[in-house]
């Protein structure tokens, strides 16, 4: 079982990354998963979160209560959600767009600069797809394989390259 | 009969619970839907104009939602399975209409994916406060079908079930979903078409000058024919008599038993028991029952653990039908148990319901929660303790005091100042 929030703006792919997550674990990965999102009256800027539960047992209670993972592409996000953290949890972060506190307990951090690695390969859309092959790398919760898979069955035929690509640079970026 | 292999795109899919619905409609043979698309209910809109052109089948995006509910009821005559689309603020432009539905008995069924808070309200986020005006909404006496699911998977079943429901039976039936289950995404699997079970219309066959629109058939629902193909129909608002003529002169020489409203509820009522669809768990040697629907039941699924881990005796009722209501079982668990729990998004609507019928022989808490957000499950297992603990019989709705309420009333007002 694990709890991952993403947490970010409108119009970043938050609620995208969470539903790639889900399909990877569920469709691909033969897990069960349940993605849940939350977002404001407007369509792009204001806050928003995604939250995906995976585990092998149908999902019953559908939301997060402590987070294994935190995914902040936002400050807002980040001073939102880093609470509900769990001790041990991952911390990913967007490095130029959120400011971290100290860490807590055993709070495992790491952070990547996807908006920008999204700009180097053409547009900053592809932020969250980055973050995404980082967030693969780093938690090893979904396989590489049924990521992809998801990554490419959720973005319009004539952008998959580009969104694979943007994938990878992101999972290379773990080192 | 079973569904046609045209409108079912059967495969394994990741979806949220508004497509899904979308889906379910077109596999259910759902020809046309009228809809003005709102907030959190659109991707199902979305979705079936979308597939829809593909199985021949119809979405017209409405002038509103008057438009929209009168254009379903008119398809619907016309002899195809209908649908709308909608919440809250819809919802409630639709109430006059569904009246008239269910007096000329058109088979419909509207989804209404539930938001939080009366007028607009909070368009994006959930609510459970629906529940009564599905029952009530329109004037007089007629009665509906209302169906809670709980998880995108149930979107697309109950969906299909639905319609079985509305052919079956002649009458408005609602699945009254809510933004957390329409928004929520999960695996869904649409299975090939031959596995799936469809309700066909019952049309008249008999000879033309015979047909009567409105006698019904042992089980109290009249057969149709479609609008168009050359039977003398009259179908009105007004109360009428088994031909479908207003029956004003009838009532004033006293001949009311001919009064069709008799009927409209009969119908539902003395079919109850096999419309009702519940589900239940740890009952065997349960204290206290929690009582719940829609995303409130897979939330409450976490506060029973939490009190059954506290050495706890809780059983769980889940009612998937909500509408008609399950009088007998509650009456008859009333009597084996100290008291129900009813967690619902908003302050309290099911939970009176509850109290009905358990004709004083069981306490009833209820966790009330104003909407846009989900109960915290901690609130749910100390309610259930409570009502575990609690000796005495107190004579009405017990409403347990949640954090959040406690931070609003005790905390947030203050702060304010």
């Amino acid at each position: 079982m694990a709890e991952i929030r993403f947490a970010g703006y409108g119009g970043q792919g938050i609620i995208r990354s969470g539903i790639i997550v889900g399909k990877g674990a569920s469709i691909y990965d033969n897990k069960f998963s349940t993605m849940n999102q939350a977002f404001g009256p407007e369509a792009r800027g204001g806050a928003c979160s995604s939250q995906v539960l995976l585990s092998d047992t149908k999902v019953l209670y559908p939301y997060v209560t402590v987070s294994d993972v935190l995914v902040a592409m936002s400050q807002e996000g980040y001073d939102m959600f880093e609470p509900e953290l769990n001790d041990k949890g991952i911390l990913l972060i967007d490095e130029d767009l959120v400011k971290t506190k100290p860490t807590r307990g055993k709070i495992r951090s790491f952070s990547i600069p996807s908006t920008r690695l999204a700009e180097e390969l053409g547009n900053r859309v592809f932020a969250n797809v980055v973050m995404l092959g980082f967030f693969t790398a780093v938690s090893k919760l979904v396989s590489k394989e049924g990521m992809e898979k998801a990554v490419a069955d959720s973005v319009p035929e004539r952008f998959i390259e580009h969104n694979l690509k943007a994938f990878q640079k992101g999972f290379d970026y773990y080192k | 009969m079973k569904a046609n292999p045209r409108d079912v795109n059967s495969g394994t899919y990741y979806m949220d619970g508004d497509v899904a619905a979308g889906y379910g409609a077109l596999a259910a043979g759902c020809r046309f839907i009228g809809g003005y698309p709102i907030t959190p209910s659109t991707e199902a809109a979305e979705t079936f104009a979308r597939i829809a052109p593909k199985a021949g089948a119809v979405f017209i995006q409405m002038e509103d939602e008057l438009g929209s509910i009168a254009s379903i009821m008119g398809a619907s005559w016309s002899g195809v399975k209908t649908m709308t689309i909608t919440s809250g603020p819809g919802y409630s432009l639709m109430m006059e209409a569904i009246g008239l539905g269910a007096m000329i008995e058109a088979p419909f069924v509207i989804l209404n994916i539930q938001r939080g808070g009366p007028s607009t309200g909070v368009p994006t986020k959930t609510g459970q406060a629906d529940m009564m005006q599905a029952r009530w909404g329109s004037h007089g006496d007629y009665e509906v079908i209302a169906i809670a699911p709980d998880s995108p998977q149930e979107l697309f079943d109950y969906t299909i079930k639905a319609f079985n429901l509305a052919e079956k039976y002649r009458c408005p039936v609602m699945i009254m979903s809510d933004e957390c289950v329409g928004h929520m995404s999960e695996k869904v699997v649409i299975p090939p078409a031959e596995e799936i079970e469809i309700e066909p219309r019952r049309f008249y066959n008999g000879p033309k000058e015979k047909y009567l629109p409105f006698k019904p058939d042992k089980d109290l629902v009249p057969k149709m024919v479609k609008a168009g193909d050359g039977y003398n129909l009259y179908i009105t608002g007004l109360i009428h008599d088994e031909r479908g003529y207003p029956i004003k002169n009838q009532i004033e020489k006293g001949k009311s038993q001919k009064l069709p409203t008799r009927r409209l509820v009969d119908k539902i009522r003395l079919n109850a028991d096999k419309i009702i669809e519940l589900a239940e768990e740890g009952m065997d040697d349960a204290e206290v029952v929690v009582v719940s629907y829609g995303i409130s039941y897979r939330v409450a699924i976490r506060g029973i653990e939490i009190a059954r881990g506290k050495g706890i005796k809780v059983g769980h009722l889940r009612l998937i039908t909500v509408w008609p209501f399950p009088d007998k079982k509650i009456n008859e668990l009333a009597s084996k148990v100290k008291a129900f729990v009813v967690p619902e998004i908003n302050y309290g609507q099911v939970v009176f319901e509850v109290e009905r019928c358990s004709h004083g022989q069981a306490n009833v808490v209820l966790v009330p929660h104003g909407g846009a957000g989900v109960h915290d499950p901690d609130d749910i297992a100390e309610a259930i303790e409570y009502a575990a603990k609690e000796k005495k019989k107190i004579r009405k709705v017990i409403e347990w005091k949640t954090r959040l309420e406690k931070f609003v009333f005790e905390g947030g007002y203050k702060l304010n100042k």
